[in-house]
């Protein structure tokens, strides 16, 4: 089934076109990587696609339901309620974390599940434990955020965003904010979410992460799709503007990786 | 006279200064929320009107405020009014100069507040409401609480004000009655009063900052 559909879509910011023609899909369990120099419209793209942003113009669905189409050219949302519904299916992992900072580690993780989808709290407790167990937190549930390292805050990020259920996950950047050490931690993590079959949409620099977990990358550039595929194909590709991105990436050996 | 029948006499103008504190902090603390989110309303009739309203509290002293409340409702509608209404003006003045601080204060620290935290919460599915209590008004406190603890201190003293319409509170008393004692000691008493007061507030602020240093 397709969980997310991008038709055409279209956005700039006061006359500078930034994503020009973009359609994507996305299809239940599949892991998406999105690469592409800096500029190029990465995060603006996850932002429309998690409602942050609102599109120029194009088709925006989720499980198979409108949320945004486009009539004379103009962009048109479903009504607020549609929307808040629409959007308990994706979850997003920001490159800064954006953890509350006032919030313990469990309480970050809990409150969302209690309070919005009103999970009994013994529950959502339990729950959260798990997924601290799963992230290698376990020790960290009464701690705050300014107590923990970029890669724990990172991980306690995904595990809050895991906590209400998503059947999509988007990540911005996830490890750009961390250290070489760091970020290797969280890219193990999110590697152990393929066996949850969470789709999942990445946007990442990190070409040997990207190659080994991907399903199909898509390499963006100035606003459009350049190329996309699975990774062997776009890795491997021949078209000049990829290969100038890719440098030495495209040769790199997967024994490098993790 | 000695110094403790003094302190006996200004005991009922001390009650009533504390009173005049109390009223003015527990009325325009959650007045000045609700004015600085008038002030950032998408409506520009409604932040316009209360920008001019700030500008005027924050413009104009406090005394000339007191007696415009006191006696503008004889003055301009030709109320009279009975001297019950005395503590209440004072009330009023106090609660709307000190809204207004408040709400320039709250609304620099809801400004501050990272963007980030909002579209956090959005994802997660919080209303706006949600959002605004849970997540962003208890950082915004921890945030501005320096700048409340320097109004309310400034209030202390400021209650010494309700002096221009007459209210019976501290600083009344203690003119009265060094008047009629020809003594000093009558203000060494105030003076020592509000040092004190304010002594009392210092440290209860400094006890609500210390809860709140659990986090950064
Ligand atoms: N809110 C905004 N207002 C105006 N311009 C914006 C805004 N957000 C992004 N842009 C512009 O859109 C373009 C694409 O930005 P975007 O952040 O999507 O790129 P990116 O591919 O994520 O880059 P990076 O790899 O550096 O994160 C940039 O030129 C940026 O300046
Ligand atoms: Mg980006």
């Amino acid at each position: 089934m397709s969980l997310l559909k991008m038709d055409h879509i279209q956005k700039g910011f006061d006359g500078l076109d930034v994503i020009k023609d973009i359609s994507v899909e996305v299809r239940e369990g599949e892991i998406l990587s999105i690469i592409g120099p800096s500029g190029s419209g990465k995060s603006t793209l996850l932002r429309c696609a998690t409602l942050l942003e609102t599109i120029d113009s194009g088709n925006l669905e989720y499980l198979g339901e409108e949320a945004a189409w486009t009539v004379e050219g103009k962009a048109v949302y479903a009504s607020k309620n549609k929307l808040k519904e629409l959007q308990s299916c994706f979850g997003l992992v920001f490159q800064n974390f954006n953890l509350f900072p006032h919030m313990s580690v469990l309480q970050n993780i809990m409150d969302a599940p209690v309070r919005v989808q009103k999970i009994d709290k013994e529950v959502a407790k339990k729950e959260a434990y798990e997924l601290l167990k799963k992230m290698g937190l376990e020790d960290k549930a009464s701690a705050y955020p300014y107590q923990l390292s970029g890669g724990q805050c990172q991980r306690v990020a995904i595990a809050r965003a895991l906590a209400l259920h998503p059947k999509i996950l988007f990540f911005d950047e996830p490890t750009s904010a961390l250290d070489p050490e760091l970020t290797q931690e969280v890219l193990k993590v999110i590697k152990s979410l393929s066996d949850l079959h969470i789709a999942m949409v990445i946007v990442t620099h990190e070409m040997a992460f990207a190659r080994e977990i991907s399903d199909k990358v898509i390499f963006m550039a100035d606003g459009i799709i350049v190329e996309e595929g699975t990774p062997d194909e776009v890795f491997a590709s021949n078209n000049e503007r990829t290969r100038t991105f890719l440098g030495n990436y495209g040769n790199i050996s997967m024994t490098n990786v993790l | 006279m000695t110094f403790a029948e003094i302190v006996w006499q200004l005991a009922g103008g001390m009650g009533v200064s504390i009173q005049l504190f109390v009223i003015t902090l527990l009325l325009s603390l959650p007045l000045g929320l609700v004015i600085a989110l008038g002030r950032m309303s998408k409506n520009g009739l409604l932040s316009g009107f209360i920008k001019f309203y700030i500008s005027i509290m924050r413009g104009t002293p406090l005394m000339l405020q007191l007696m415009v409340v006191y006696f503008g409702p004889y003055y301009i509608f030709g109320i009279k009014v009975t001297n019950d209404y005395r503590i209440w003006a004072a009330l009023i003045g106090f609660v709307l100069n000190y809204a207004a601080y408040f709400a320039e204060i709250y609304r620099s620290g809801i400004q501050s507040m990272p963007v980030g935290q909002y579209e956090a919460a959005k994802l997660l599915g919080y209303s706006k409401g949600q959002t605004f209590f849970i997540i962003i008004l208890p950082q915004v406190i921890k945030r501005i609480l320096p700048s409340v603890t320097n109004e309310v201190i400034t209030l202390v003293k400021d209650t010494s004000l309700a002096f221009t319409i007459s209210v019976a509170e501290m600083f009344t008393t203690a003119k009265a009655l060094a008047s009629s004692q020809t003594s000093m000691m009558p203000f060494v008493a105030a003076g020592l009063f509000y040092y004190i007061f304010n002594f009392v507030v210092a440290w209860g602020m400094e006890f609500i900052e210390k809860k709140l240093d659990y986090y950064r």
